[in-house]
């Protein structure tokens, strides 16, 4: 794989991020687990990260700017895709939309909205720090 | 269906009804039948003339302006085998035997009949004159008969049509439709002598004229002169003139086809139709009925009406079932003329022949328009003529017969003119017909909304029938079924989603007067009380932020999708200008402007789809998809695709797709216009516009129509005279074959057009609503979109071409933006904790020489599921 032209990629810019935002932490099996600067996260949309095991959260912060944090993985499909759906609130509950077949997962407790029988792994979020 | 297996079909221990002539009428009397389990005890034999069973021969112009032939069937797919009735096509029958009740066949076959029914409809008249058998001579009856007229007329200029009546009329508007200079003779004072009157007929003849046919009036076709090789080369008046044409189609009226009957001794009428009674029976033998255009009724008339057909059809099903029927005794002969941009209507009485009647007549000679109603001395409706607006005419017409509930001066002032009361539906009483082709009354429609629970006008079309023979009273029921719904207290919420209780086209509304160009605040403002402070959904979401794209540039917004909160409305296609595949990869396809690369570029796209690893496929929109990237490699493979010239394709988005064309006229030998430069003019005039739903079109070279343009949100066919544009095609799961919106534009014309039929569509559509569901779903349909886009009705046209405009002006490629914006890549990793990690979930396996994707990874058990309450914050436990 090669790339000619000076463009700047993904990955610098990524790491370009202010340093004086608060961290948001994922709480994973060996405990806390810095992920990001909250300047990252923008209502409405999530992020991936990836743990220390392998498996993958979706991160997300609603308009109140609280985070909540839910496994990638889309368990109708097996795709990690869940933070690349677009969220909402259903009765006060709220969600998020697979990408792919729109299922909704509630982000405070991982249960499908449309299959109670359904539910992804959730996971614990805080904020530390920032100016 | 049955094939003609044995030459003689033996008599069954049922009994054997034939039917000869699978017509409109034809295939209404089967029906009828088979509503009253006629078909489950007898058995039905049908022998059918045309190479196609029984198709709607009403619409039959409409083939011209896109119908297919299998659109205008009338028998649904598998309703021969649903009732076991045998159809024998192309087979029609020779003789009658009444003796020994047998009918033959042209192929050989007999079949003994109990019962026989004729419904073999009528033939068109060709008046005796010298010369009317000449090669480019036609008449206009069958689908054979159009597809013979639209292949000779790729060849000639000049068309005419002798007869101006309801059919020459239809005639003539489909030759200007084929491009012809056309003429109409017409041996009688004023068009259609039989259903309008002098005032009616000038004002007719004018508007005729508008659209660019000749009229010739008091004067009849006396010779059909032809050249050597046989060919028309013109026609001599009964006056004395000339007149140089090409083709002739008569349409001088037509005659009942009654000779089998004649032939084996049944009564026929001095002027020809097969005598019948009340019951539609022959009187001179009780085994055999005829029905339908072909039969002479007892009130001593031939209808040439698909309505009293289907009465008759109704009534001798009723009476071969031996159930009480009223019978069949007359019949309304109301039309409404259903060619391109005319409007003329009659119904009732519109000569006022009735003792004592009287006129009411509204005439505007500079807007061509006339309207004349007939009333009795009491002050009952009996009938009227309406040219050049007849939209009063689906509520006049079951009006007839009853005192109207406002005075007949207000009933034919234009709306606006001092017309106080707009007359609703709800003044008719629930006897009145709306729809006269299928007889059905307002107290049936309103049934089917009460006691059937059909809540919209197409369960009521489905569950009545109402509204699906010529549709001229479509507007009329969907008041009516409004109205009835609203009565009823269903509360129909045309909301969007539980967020907004407003339609897509409220909130375009919205956003584009209040210039509210932001998500929050319009949910704070608009949404639905119990939404306000959510997050909104995943539906109203990507809604709103397609309608802000698309008026963008209009209330202050950035063009740009993917800026602030916008990018938060984006779905995920949407969010990373690429199509999310089902194993979490995008797919990738850069612009191709009518399907046109040089090598170089496709070079590029090979290296790029071989440097990454990417599957490809040609579309079916004629450009590349390279599928298999993973996000952080979307910037790497659109750096290599911008340096070298290539765009976003917006493959992703609800916008404008492709414009495909044929090679046209600069490589075909039958290309009439230059398709290829004119899809690539379109494609990059409509790239990037944001829409309700995604936009294909197409653009073909000629009438042989290789780019498939008609199966297009809008397709553009070249004439030798310019363009004609059709709308709201469709492919997919719903195919739709577009209709003609205008015809032989000039290139100018043609984009005007464009631009305005597309904002009109993005300004008024659901979401998610392609333009031919949009089409078929808005009140006055393609009518009411060509009075909008075409005749400026609603002074739109101006405001809608600046919004175009203003598009065109601030395009931008997306992905040449977003390369330039280090903040705008950022979103580009698979994990926001390690930017330089590829996705390990996103493998492949070759196939084919190329990959695709390993789904074996996926499918592994679920992760456990873990809920919060069991996994306890640890403080002071930081991997950090
Ligand atoms: C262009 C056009 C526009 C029209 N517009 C209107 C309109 O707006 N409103 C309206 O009310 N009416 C309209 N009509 C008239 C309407 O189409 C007819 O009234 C209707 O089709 C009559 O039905 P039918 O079954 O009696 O005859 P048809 O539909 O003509 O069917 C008769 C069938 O019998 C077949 N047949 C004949 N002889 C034999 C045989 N020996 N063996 C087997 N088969 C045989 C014929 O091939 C034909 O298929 C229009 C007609 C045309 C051509």
């Amino acid at each position: 794989m090669t790339t000619a032209t000076a463009t700047p990629t993904a990955t610098e810019a990524a790491t370009t991020a202010a340093a004086d935002s608060p961290t948001v932490e994922i709480l994973g099996p060996d405990g806390w687990l810095p992920v990001c600067t909250l300047d990252r996260l923008s209502p409405g949309r999530g992020v991936a990260a990836l743990l220390p095991d392998g498996t993958q959260a979706a991160l997300f912060t609603d308009r109140a700017g609280r985070a909540y944090a839910i496994g990638n993985r889309d368990p109708f499909t097996g795709a990690q895709v869940l933070s690349r759906g677009l969220t909402g609130t259903a009765t006060g509950r709220p969600y998020v939309a697979s990408p792919l077949l729109k299922q909704r997962f509630d982000l405070a407790n991982g249960e499908c909205l449309d299959d109670p029988s359904v539910s992804v792994p959730t996971y614990s979020v805080r904020t530390r720090g920032g100016a | 269906m049955a094939a003609a297996a044995s030459p003689t079909s033996a008599r069954t221990d049922r009994p054997t009804i034939v039917l000869i002539g699978h017509g409109m009428v034809g295939q209404r009397f089967l029906e009828a039948l088979a509503e009253r389990g006629v078909t489950e005890t007898s058995r039905v034999v049908v022998l059918c003339e045309e190479p196609r069973p029984a198709y709607d021969r009403v619409q039959l112009t409409s083939y011209f302006s896109g119908r297919s032939a299998e659109e205008l069937s009338l028998v649904e797919r598998d309703f021969m085998d649903r009732h076991g009735i045998e159809l024998h096509l192309g087979d029609p029958a020779e003789t009658i035997d009444r003796a020994a009740r047998t009918v033959t066949a042209r192929s050989g076959l007999t079949v003994g009949y109990d019962t026989l029914v004729l419904a073999t409809g009528s033939y068109p008249f060709v008046p005796p004159v010298p010369g009317k058998d000449s090669t480019g001579c036609f008449v206009y009856r069958t689908i054979e008969d159009l597809l013979a007229i639209e292949e000779y007329a790729k060849n000639v200029t000049t068309g005419a049509v002798v007869g101006g009546g309801l059919l020459g009329l239809e005639a003539a508007g489909a030759l200007t439709g084929l491009g012809l200079r056309t003429h109409v003779v017409e041996f009688a004072p004023r068009l259609m002598p039989v259903q309008v009157d002098d005032g009616g007929g000038a004002a007719l003849r004018r508007t005729i004229e508008d659209m660019g046919v000749t009229v010739h009036t008091g004067v009849g076709g006396k010779e059909i002169t032809a050249g050597e090789d046989g060919a028309v080369t013109g026609m001599e008046l009964s006056d004395g003139s000339r007149l140089d044409t090409d083709m002739v189609i008569f349409s001088a009226g037509v005659r009942p086809r009654d000779q089998l009957a004649r032939d084996c001794g049944l009564e026929v009428g001095e002027r020809g139709g097969i005598v019948v009674d009340a019951t539609c029976r022959t009187p001179g033998d009780t085994a055999v009925y005829a029905i339908g255009e072909c039969a002479l009724a007892c009130d001593g008339r031939v209808y040439g009406l698909v309505a009293p057909g289907y009465e008759m059809a109704d009534t001798a099903a009723a009476a071969i079932a031996e159930q009480d029927t009223d019978g069949f005794t007359g019949a309304d002969t109301s039309t409404k003329l259903k060619l391109l941009g005319v409007d003329v209507a009659s119904f009732g009485d519109a000569h006022g022949a009735s003792e004592g009647a009287l006129d009411v007549v509204y005439c505007d000679s500079r807007a061509g328009v006339y309207k004349k109603l007939v009333v009795g001395a009491d002050g009952t409706l009996l009938g009227g003529v309406l040219v050049g607006d007849a939209e009063a005419y689906g509520m006049l017409r079951p009006l007839t017969g009853s005192v109207p509930p406002v005075s007949p001066e207000q009933l034919v002032l234009p709306a606006g003119a001092g017309a106080p009361v707009a007359l609703g539906p709800s003044a008719l009483p629930d006897d009145a017909v709306i729809c006269n082709c299928h007889n059905v009354t307002k107290g049936t429609i309103r049934g089917a909304v009460t006691e059937h629970s059909c809540t919209t006008v197409p369960e009521v079309k489905k569950c009545t029938k109402a509204g699906t023979g010529c549709g001229s009273c479509v507007k009329a029921l969907t008041s009516l079924v409004n109205d009835e719904l609203e009565a009823s207290g269903v509360i129909v919420d045309k909301g969007l989603c539980g967020c907004f209780p407003h339609t897509r086209a409220e909130l375009y509304e919205v956003v584009r007067t209040l210039r509210l160009a932001s998500y929050e605040e319009l949910l704070a403002s608009h949404g639905r009380p119990e939404a306000r402070d959510g997050d909104g959904c995943e539906i109203c979401k990507p809604a709103v932020g397609s309608i802000i794209a698309s008026l963008a540039p209009s209330v202050g917004a950035d063009g740009y999708i993917l800026d602030g909160e916008q990018a938060a409305l984006q779905d995920t296609n949407d969010h990373f200008l690429a199509n999310l595949q089902r194993n979490g990869s995008y797919s990738v396809v850069p612009r191709i402007p009518g399907g046109e690369i040089t090598p170089e570029k496709l070079i590029v796209i090979g290296e790029v789809a071989r440097d990454f690893g990417l599957y490809t496929k040609i579309t079916g929109g004629q450009r590349i998809d390279l599928f298999g990237a993973r996000v952080d490699q979307l910037p790497l493979i659109w750096s290599r695709l911008v340096d070298a010239g290539f765009e976003s394709g917006h493959a992703y988005g609800k916008a404008l797709r492709t414009v495909k064309s044929c090679v046209g006229q600069t490589w075909c030998r039958y290309g009439v216009q230059d398709s290829v430069r004119m899809a690539i003019q379109l494609e990059l005039r409509y790239r990037g516009l944001r829409s309700p739903h995604k936009l294909k079109s197409a653009v073909s070279g000629c009438a042989r129509e290789c780019a498939e343009a008609r199966g297009k949100d809008f397709g553009v066919i070249a004439t030798s005279n310019g363009w004609n544009l059709y709308v709201g095609g469709n492919g997919g799961a719903d195919p739709r074959h577009a209709d003609l919106l205008a015809q032989d534009l000039s290139h100018a014309e043609l984009i005007r057009l464009i631009d305005r039929f597309l904002m009109f569509y993005i300004r008024t559509a659901d979401r998610l609503e392609r333009t031919s569901a949009w089409l078929e779903r808005i009140d006055g349909g393609l009518d009411h979109v060509r009075d909008v886009v075409v005749h400026d009705s609603l002074g739109l046209c101006d405001e809608l071409e600046a919004l175009m405009a203003a598009h065109v002006h601030h395009y931008r490629d997306e992905w040449a933006e977003t390369l330039n914006d280090p903040e705008r890549l950022a979103r580009f990793v698979s994990f926001v904790n390690a930017p330089e990690a590829p996705d390990p979930s996103v493998r492949f396996t070759p196939e084919r020489d190329q990959i695709k994707p390993d789904l074996t990874l996926l499918a592994g058990p679920t992760l456990p599921v873990r809920t919060l309450e069991s996994v306890r914050p640890l403080e002071g436990t930081s991997a950090r």
